[in-house]
């Protein structure tokens, strides 16, 4: 259970995937505008992350053991493709109330890295089925939280006066380098915890 | 298009005027996680050029068998298989640069340039025109990693390629290689290519939504979440 949870709060705060491992900086910068944009963004990356961790770890071990394991990139983007229009079928066809808050984002996250990112990653780092399951959807929050927080900046900056040469995108870069600084804060803080 | 404009042109135009990272905006997520030294961006942008010429060879050949309504699953299969071939040249001839780029190798796969320049460019035009495109792109982005990867190393740890720049005295700023340096660092470039763009008279750099194939899809997420925001306020 520390385990778990030691793995959560690390993918949320102190290794979060866009703040410190910069994956999926696109819909960071690009979905950030509105709040409720980040958060219907936010909720399908977690749940299509969590779904394509569960298929691809069992498909990984399929892999290696048939010595195969160089095939890992090709299949793992083809899985996540595929899975992600299934999704998108099957939510279409059984439970429209959420395919109209999820559905319009799901074919953004196909080509997301982060979501082929943690895919590989979770095996990178040699964690076992439960656990990669634990620190995608821990990515996911801690992708849903940076959306948010990010999304709540943008919206004060929008009222400030800004430099002119800093206008449009270098301010936001600038901005996004701040809420980074923030996250930094938390180095050691889940190591500590749990020591 | 192609005819009209001389070849090389489709070369230089990836150099600065349309450079994949400063003016385009596309493949920010590399740029900003493989620059902490400048030597990881080198590679980088090598190992991704790379990829970048022959996808858009193989994609500019196969134009016109691959039916447009399943172009970009083709698209990935045919740019996975290249990255593939990198990762395992890397793996084999350069396993130090293996172990510094890690993750983000196989994810060139999902960077949003080759996939644009695929979908821009290679689909629609003839092989030569698409292969110097990818050249132009490639060197471009190597270039502006190059660029960013060198005030990075050069700030954070005082060194460039791992000899040793600036004087003991002066203590590196190790903020510049971690997370935040990188935005920080990137937004001050853009500042500096939006400054000189605006000197002769050229629009901003924004988001790279043209170029991304998605943005069809974007767009219409962002009007349909509006819409329903404004349904929901009218209730």
């Amino acid at each position: 259970m520390k385990l778990f949870l030691s793995i959560l709060l690390t993918a949320i705060l102190t290794n979060n995937y866009i703040l410190s491992k910069f994956l999926g900086i696109c819909p960071f910068l690009g979905v950030s505008k509105k709040l409720n944009t980040a958060v219907g963004m936010s909720a399908a990356v977690i749940f299509v992350m969590v779904l394509s961790s569960a298929v691809t770890y069992p498909l990984n071990t399929f892999l290696d053991n048939h010595g195969l394991g160089y095939l890992q990139t090709i299949v793992f983007i083809l899985v996540i493709a595929a899975l992600v229009q299934l999704v998108e079928i099957v939510l279409r066809k059984y439970i429209p109330a959420l395919y109209n808050s999820l559905g319009i984002y799901l074919p953004l996250i196909t080509t997301n890295c982060a979501v082929l990112g943690v895919a590989i990653l979770n095996i990178d780092s040699g964690y076992t089925f439960w656990e990669s399951l634990v620190n995608s959807f821990g990515a996911g929050v801690g992708f849903l939280v940076a959306m948010v927080m990010f999304a709540g900046v943008r919206e004060r900056l929008e009222s400030c006066e800004i430099p002119k040469f800093l206008e449009g995108l270098p301010i936001t870069l600038v901005a996004a380098s701040l809420v980074s600084l923030s996250f930094l804060g938390f180095t050691g803080l889940v190591e500590n915890m749990f020591a | 298009m192609a005819d009209k404009k001389p070849l090389y042109k489709e070369f230089t135009k990836g150099l600065i005027k349309e450079n994949p990272v400063l003016r385009l905006v596309l493949g920010t997520c590399p740029t900003l996680a493989t620059t902490t030294s400048l030597e990881s961006a080198i590679g980088m942008g090598l190992s991704a050029a790379l990829v970048l010429v022959c996808s858009n060879i193989v994609i500019s050949l196969l134009r016109k068998v691959i039916p447009q309504k399943v172009r970009i699953p083709c698209y990935i299969v045919v740019i996975a298989g290249f990255v593939t071939i990198v990762q395992m040249l890397v793996k084999a001839f350069l396993p130090a640069l293996d172990e510094q780029l890690g993750v983000y190798l196989p994810l060139i796969v999902v960077n949003c340039i080759i996939l644009g320049r695929a979908e821009a460019f290679a689909g629609k035009n003839g092989v030569v025109a698409s292969a110097l495109d990818g050249l132009g792109m490639g060197v471009g982005f190597t270039a502006a990693l190059i660029l960013m990867g060198g005030v990075r190393e050069l700030l954070g740890s005082g060194t460039l390629l791992g000899f040793q720049i600036l004087p003991a005295s002066v203590s590196p700023m190790t903020i510049f290689i971690l997370a935040p340096g990188g935005f920080f660092v990137f937004g001050l470039l853009m500042a500096c290519a939006n400054r000189l763009a605006e000197h002769k008279g050229k629009p901003k750099a924004t988001l790279g939504c043209a170029g991304c194939p998605l943005a069809e899809t974007c767009t219409q997420a962002q009007k349909v979440s509006c819409e329903s925001k404004g349904k929901e306020e009218k209730k």
